[in-house]
């Protein structure tokens, strides 16, 4: 396996100078961290079934000139037509303020940034930013914290309030071929405050890439956030994204994990319940043709009495997609009362594909109610015999309970803009009609 | 409009029809009756279609073409419509999507033009009001949390919007209080046309007080063992199935 073209880019970022001392400090954990681990290999438990070979062996180096053709009008179908959001525009990983709309401010909630933030919130970097995502948990956020170049800093205040949704929309277009990009997005909630943010990863064409995000979700005591992932990167891209989230007492944690794009992806939304009286909730949908790789790894760790965490992944498989779903909750000995939920339900739609589903649950405390359950299945015959039977030919009946199949799971996201508009790509893909997704 | 010669259907190797032979002309209304095991919701499946059962012998005819060579979507968009007796879910699709796709694929099918969504409303609304139904019920889930009776009211709507030319009803009425019923039956009634037959398949009387067969069936052990006019229900009724079944006689 060889990882050459990703150490030369550790090499010469730890030579970077102009940061810092804590920040050079903490690339230097993740630079030595990675070149001593190197990426996972599938007797790794957690990529057992994701192999990162195929991106041990891209031939990509991190992107220091963003370039590319990047319009108002190329990002236009990826917004959900909402200029009142704040819209942080990312083009082949670095920020474009150009693009970006500030959208309606709200008082003690500042988004900006990581270039503007390291100026401005110093202060708040340095507390929070590698203290949820250590280097330790894993290669890629090692990597990712020994290089990001750009990304995201949004700090809610003591009860402030986000009246918008923020949209951190990251687009590649041809100019990212052969490149890296690894954006760091940190968000603070502090006491009682609550945000809707969204995070695009999408792409205008068909360049190969690799984008290595990192995600860090801070939720203070009362702390709501809800955090939706929007995967669609270009067909023949790699991706790999850590969500992360430590949460406070009586803080909610809502997370939705939509995707359909990449050659090879694998997403990890994992939140510690580190106090009582919280709530994660982690829902998604993937779904994937051809030869793609789509990978989900979620992890629940119930540490404090009365929390509950509820999750649903629905995937849909067709041609040799590959999919895979490891659910892990753990529940500590005093996590008394945990009341968890999980499920993970998979429609293959031919014989080919194939669903890896790992519920995994670990309970250490004797008084919990925790239940999870996966299914397998293809398409209904009883539902298909019924549709036909008023006349629906069998392909369109066909189209209509996949969709129905995965719409199922997207009833889930509250903002209506983006659920709406998830519902139409979704129906789209099915349907033939314009297949974006 | 239907001719059925000597149709015989097996569901997993099991011979359940063994020769059935039933005419329906244009107009007219016939109940299938019988006791369970008879055959009589089988005999209802095959005509639409469903894949479980497999056709081993004889022969149906509707308006002179051949009804077993055809998809069950041809069936309906032909005018051939079921309404189940367990109505399916489909958690996801809207009620009033799944019609409007329905209807526009019979119309699309027969070379007519499609109705846009704001149309197919109106059209919706007269219908809605013919089973009594709310309009809130378009927007959830095909038949999905419906109560027993709202799935059969259902059924009805899908029947008014689709205007089939055959409409079988199989045990349209089981489950269902006299309010339901009653429902139902006005909506089967408000339908009925010279140019439309109905097959009800039913096990019990009841429903036929509201709808009014020509003629009645009975159904026993796979093949028709009685036929007469809508007196034959009331004798049923009185004097139970031994009476022309024989003693558990065909009771499976």
């Amino acid at each position: 396996m060889t990882t050459t073209a990703f150490l030369d880019d550790v090499r010469a970022a730890t030579e970077r100078d102009g940061e810092p001392r804590w920040l050079r400090d903490l690339r230097a954990r993740g630079a030595e961290r990675f070149a001593a681990v190197g990426f996972p290999t599938t007797r790794d438990e957690d990529w057992k079934y994701t192999s990162a070979a195929p991106i041990a062996e891209l031939d990509v180096r991190a992107i220091s000139e963003p370039g590319g053709e990047v319009t108002r009008a190329s990002i236009a179908p990826y917004t959900f037509g909402q200029d009142g959001w704040t819209t942080l525009v990312f083009v082949n990983g670095r920020y474009d303020g150009e693009l970006s709309t500030a959208g309606l401010a709200s008082a003690g909630v500042r988004v900006m940034p990581l270039e503007q933030a390291r100026e401005e919130m110093d202060d708040v970097l340095r507390d929070a930013l590698g203290s949820i995502c250590d280097v330790e948990q894993n290669a890629f956020i090692a990597l990712n914290t020994a290089l990001f170049a750009d990304g995201a800093v949004i700090h809610l205040g003591k009860d402030a309030v986000a009246t918008a949704p923020i949209h951190l929309l990251f687009i590649a277009d041809a100019a990212a071929a052969k490149g890296a990009s690894h954006p760091r997005v940190l968000i603070v909630a502090e006491r009682n405050s609550k945000a809707t943010v969204l995070e695009s990863y999408v792409a205008t064409g068909e360049a190969v890439y690799f984008t290595n995000a990192v995600t860090e979700v801070s939720l203070a005591d009362g702390a709501s956030v809800t955090h939706l992932k929007i995967q669609r990167e270009s067909p023949r891209a790699y991706h790999v994204g850590t969500i992360d989230a430590r949460q406070g007492r009586d803080s909610h944690f809502v997370s939705f994990s939509f995707a359909t794009g990449a050659a090879l992806s694998r997403t990890n939304v994992w939140t510690i319940l580190g106090g009582e009286g919280c709530g994660a909730t982690l829902n998604g949908l993937y779904m994937a043709d051809g030869t793609q790789h789509v990978d989900h790894q979620t992890r629940i760790e119930h540490q404090k009495e009365n929390c509950y965490s509820r999750e649903v992944y629905r995937g849909v498989l067709d041609d040799t997609a590959h999919g895979v779903f490891n659910g892990k909750v753990y529940v500590h000995p005093e996590a008394q009362k945990t009341d968890g939920k999980q499920e993970n339900h998979t429609l293959l739609l031919s014989p080919r594909a194939v669903i890896d589903t790992k519920p995994q649950l670990e309970i250490f405390a004797d008084d919990v109610k925790c239940t999870h359950g996966a299914t397998v299945g293809r398409i209904d015959n009883t539902s298909l015999f019924y549709m036909k039977s008023r006349g629906v030919s069998a392909l369109r009946a066909r189209q209509l309970l996949t969709y129905a199949f995965a719409a199922d799971v997207l009833e889930q996201i509250e903002l209506e803009p983006v659920r709406a508009s998830l519902e139409e790509l979704t129906l789209a893909r099915f349907t033939g009609a314009n297949a974006a997704a | 409009m239907l001719k059925i010669q000597g149709l015989r259907a097996t569901v997993s190797d099991k011979e359940i029809l063994k020769g059935i032979d039933l005419t329906v002309n244009a107009g007219e209304v016939h109940a299938v009756m019988g006791p369970n095991g008879s055959g009589k919701s089988t005999l209802a499946q095959v005509l639409a279609g469903h894949p479980a059962y497999t056709v081993t012998g004889g022969s149906v005819e509707f308006d002179g073409e051949d009804l077993l060579e055809m998809d069950p979507e041809v069936r309906a968009q032909k005018g051939v419509f079921l309404a189940f007796q367990y109505p399916v879910e489909i958690p996801g699709v809207s009620n009033a999507y799944f019609l409007r796709t329905a209807y526009n694929e019979i119309r699309k099918a027969r070379g007519e033009e499609e109705v846009d969504p704001m149309d197919f409303l109106d059209i919706m609304e007269q219908k809605l009001k013919m089973v009594e139904m709310n309009d809130v019920m378009l927007n959830r889930s095909v038949n999905t949390g419906f109560s027993g009776g709202e799935k059969k009211r259902n059924e009805i709507l899908q029947m008014a919007v689709l205007e089939p030319k055959l409409a079988i009803l199989d045990e349209t009425d089981s489950g269902l209080d006299i309010d339901a019923l009653r429902v139902v039956a006005n909506g089967v009634n408000a339908l009925r046309r010279p140019d439309r037959s109905t097959i009800v398949v039913t096990h019990y009387q009841r429903l036929l007080n509201y709808i009014v067969p020509d003629f009645v069936h009975v159904l026993a052990n796979g093949r028709i063992v009685k036929s007469g006019g809508k007196e034959l229900a009331l004798e049923l009724e009185a004097k139970g199935y031994d009476w022309v079944t024989g003693p558990q006689g065909a009771a499976a």
